[in-house]
């Protein structure tokens, strides 16, 4: 494909390049696209949450820069860019300055493994999901350190919640991905899609639907969002564990909140949703459409289907944030130990009892 | 050679920072030198191939361990002169453990290595080998009974830790969830109808 489009005498140079040298660049440069895609996904999902929740609330949202405003993410990023970063005088100046880098490299770092379609994986890994899991867990260290460096209570307040509210339910994921990888038979990503392809009939969210009631609300938790956003939770501790921060320290926490919900949405789409696969897929009539140019991308997979998914997943973000009040504190640690964990519990049993006795979508799994 | 010099650097990295475990003077940053050291380590395991024993140390003790670590250390004021006053006092002590262990490393890969080739490259597995499904089938059926065993051990040490934390206090307030759940707004909520009064 690549190689009608290429001169023959740049191919050739490519070709006398050592293998290790070919492979870093190529590497390297999937690396670049997708970190440019998130960044570029998140700075338009701050545009989207705001035009969803202003519509939601029955205002017009942002409308003034650019045509329908949708110059204002980037009138955002340089408003934040050219303002003074104050760093607080009692601070730990090192820890305070690396805290929202820190919570902003595990979520970038967990593309690695993620398939944007059949063959566009940058680390084709075995153990995909467990790298998944342990780098969102990673992230918490950024909100604790900025919470202690700071030096100030209501930083602290903010960074202890965000602490025990993220342990508690990183359990509740862990859990939900062991039914995922009951099912799919494989701790590869590429894998567990192509174990749900064929039609949204295969999708694990049918058999698996209360593990992905509880992973999706557990991903809403992880990443602070409303109604579990009493880390930040402005109405009584400011704005937590990120109160003293402003400029571009500001700017990388939120930049990395937001790429922490465009990976938990794209990687629900990928666990429950079939990922990069379409709905449509084995379905009789439709088979023909794969044909025609444009129709044709609603029968075949591909990234667009992810797409579609993932802001299916951010939309809902912004519908949640847009119609529940904040959680009390004792209610998320209830919710996350005494109501999700058991129900998981129960739900991987379930799952081992129906393969065991080879009923439904499992029949295969213990031959 | 290019995993060689991933080897050096990721092990000198290594070597740093559990120096500055023990020679940090804010507890803080000794907790964050050890989160670096685990990195470091899991980075090794997966330079040999063992990518599931270097995922889960990052995600059991990087992931959790050390945030309760933090926790806790966070929250303790910790007179860092006094502990240094101890180091000043058992320093003969720390020696010979040090020792001790020194010889036992040295002896361990010794013995070890007597018949084994050290200095010789490493050895890759061929394609297809997954370090999951490898250690898996060893569990789950050479050490299935000393598995479960660990596994009753850690219910138990879960169980004990519970109960040695939970105790009644009197006089401690606690929410009935099914009962605020189970309010309706005209449980607590009276609409009253009057009429307009008027202006005076």
């Amino acid at each position: 494909m690549l190689a009608g489009l290429i001169p023959a005498s740049i191919w050739e140079i490519w070709n006398s390049l050592p293998p290790l040298v070919q492979y870093l660049t190529v590497v390297t440069w999937k690396i670049l696209f997708v970190t440019i895609g998130v960044i570029l996904i998140v700075a338009f999902s701050t545009y989207f949450e705001r035009k969803v929740i202003g519509s939601m609330q029955g205002r017009v949202g942002p409308n003034r820069v650019g045509p329908l405003g949708l110059g204002q993410p980037f009138a955002d990023v340089i408003k934040l860019l050219i303002k003074e970063v104050v760093v607080p005088s009692k601070s730990n100046r090192f820890l305070f300055v690396i805290a929202p880098l820190l919570t902003l490299i595990p979520a970038l770092a967990a593309w690695a493994v993620i398939p944007l379609n059949d063959w566009y994986v940058i680390a084709d890994i075995n153990a995909g999901l467990l790298y998944v899991l342990a780098l969102t867990s990673v992230g918490v260290y950024g909100v604790i350190l900025a919470g202690w460096a700071t030096n100030s209570k209501y930083a602290f307040l903010g960074a202890m919640r965000s602490a025990a509210q993220i342990v508690a339910y990183e359990i509740a994921m862990g859990f939900a991905l062991v039914g995922i990888l009951m099912a799919a038979g494989s701790l590869n990503l590429g894998d567990i899609v192509r174990a749900q392809s064929g039609g949204f009939l295969n999708w694990f969210l049918l058999p698996l639907f209360p593990l992905f009631l509880v992973y999706w609300i557990s991903g809403v938790a992880e990443t602070n969002r409303a109604p579990f956003d009493v880390a930040e939770g402005e109405s009584e501790i400011v704005a937590g564990f990120h109160v003293e921060y402003s400029g571009v320290a500001f700017a990388l926490f939120f930049l990395a909140e937001y790429a922490n919900m465009v990976l938990i949405s794209s990687l629900t789409a990928i666990f429950f949703l079939g990922g990069w696969a379409s709905p449509f897929e084995g379905i009789g009539f439709l088979e023909p459409l794969a044909d025609i140019p444009v129709a044709g991308l609603l029968v075949e997979g591909g990234l667009h289907w992810l797409f579609f998914k993932m802001a299916f997943f951010m939309y809902t973000f912004f519908w949640l944030r847009a119609t529940f009040p904040r959680y009390r504190y004792d209610q998320i640690m209830r919710l996350g130990w005494k109501v999700f964990i058991p129900v998981t519990i129960v739900w991987i049993v379930v799952e081992g009892v129906m393969a065991w006795f080879e009923i439904g979508p499992w029949a295969g799994l213990t031959g | 050679m290019f995993q060689a010099i991933l080897f050096y650097l990721f092990s000198a990295v290594l070597m740093g920072a559990a120096l500055g475990v023990i020679l940090s003077r804010n507890p803080v940053h000794a907790v964050m030198f050890l989160v670096l050291a685990f990195f470091q380590s899991a980075i090794l395991w997966i330079l040999a191939e063992a990518e599931f024993l270097g995922i889960v140390l990052v995600l059991v003790y990087v992931g959790a361990v050390m945030v309760l670590f933090l926790f806790v250390v966070m929250m303790l004021d910790i007179n860092v002169e006094a502990v240094k006053r101890g180091l000043t006092r058992y320093w003969f002590l720390g020696l010979g453990f040090t020792l001790l262990m020194a010889v036992e490393i040295v002896q361990l890969i010794w013995l070890r290595g007597q018949d084994s080739d050290i200095a010789g490259g490493f050895e890759p597995y061929a394609d297809g080998y997954s370090n999951t499904k490898a250690l898996g089938s060893v569990l789950y059926t050479e050490h299935v009974y000393a598995f479960e065993i660990a596994a009753v051990i850690l219910l138990l040490a879960i169980v004990a830790a519970i109960t040695l934390t939970m105790r009644k206090r009197p006089g401690l307030k606690v929410q009935n969830i099914a009962k605020q759940v189970a309010v309706r707004a005209k449980d607590r909520l009276r609409v009253v109808k009057m009429d307009a009064e008027k202006r005076q």
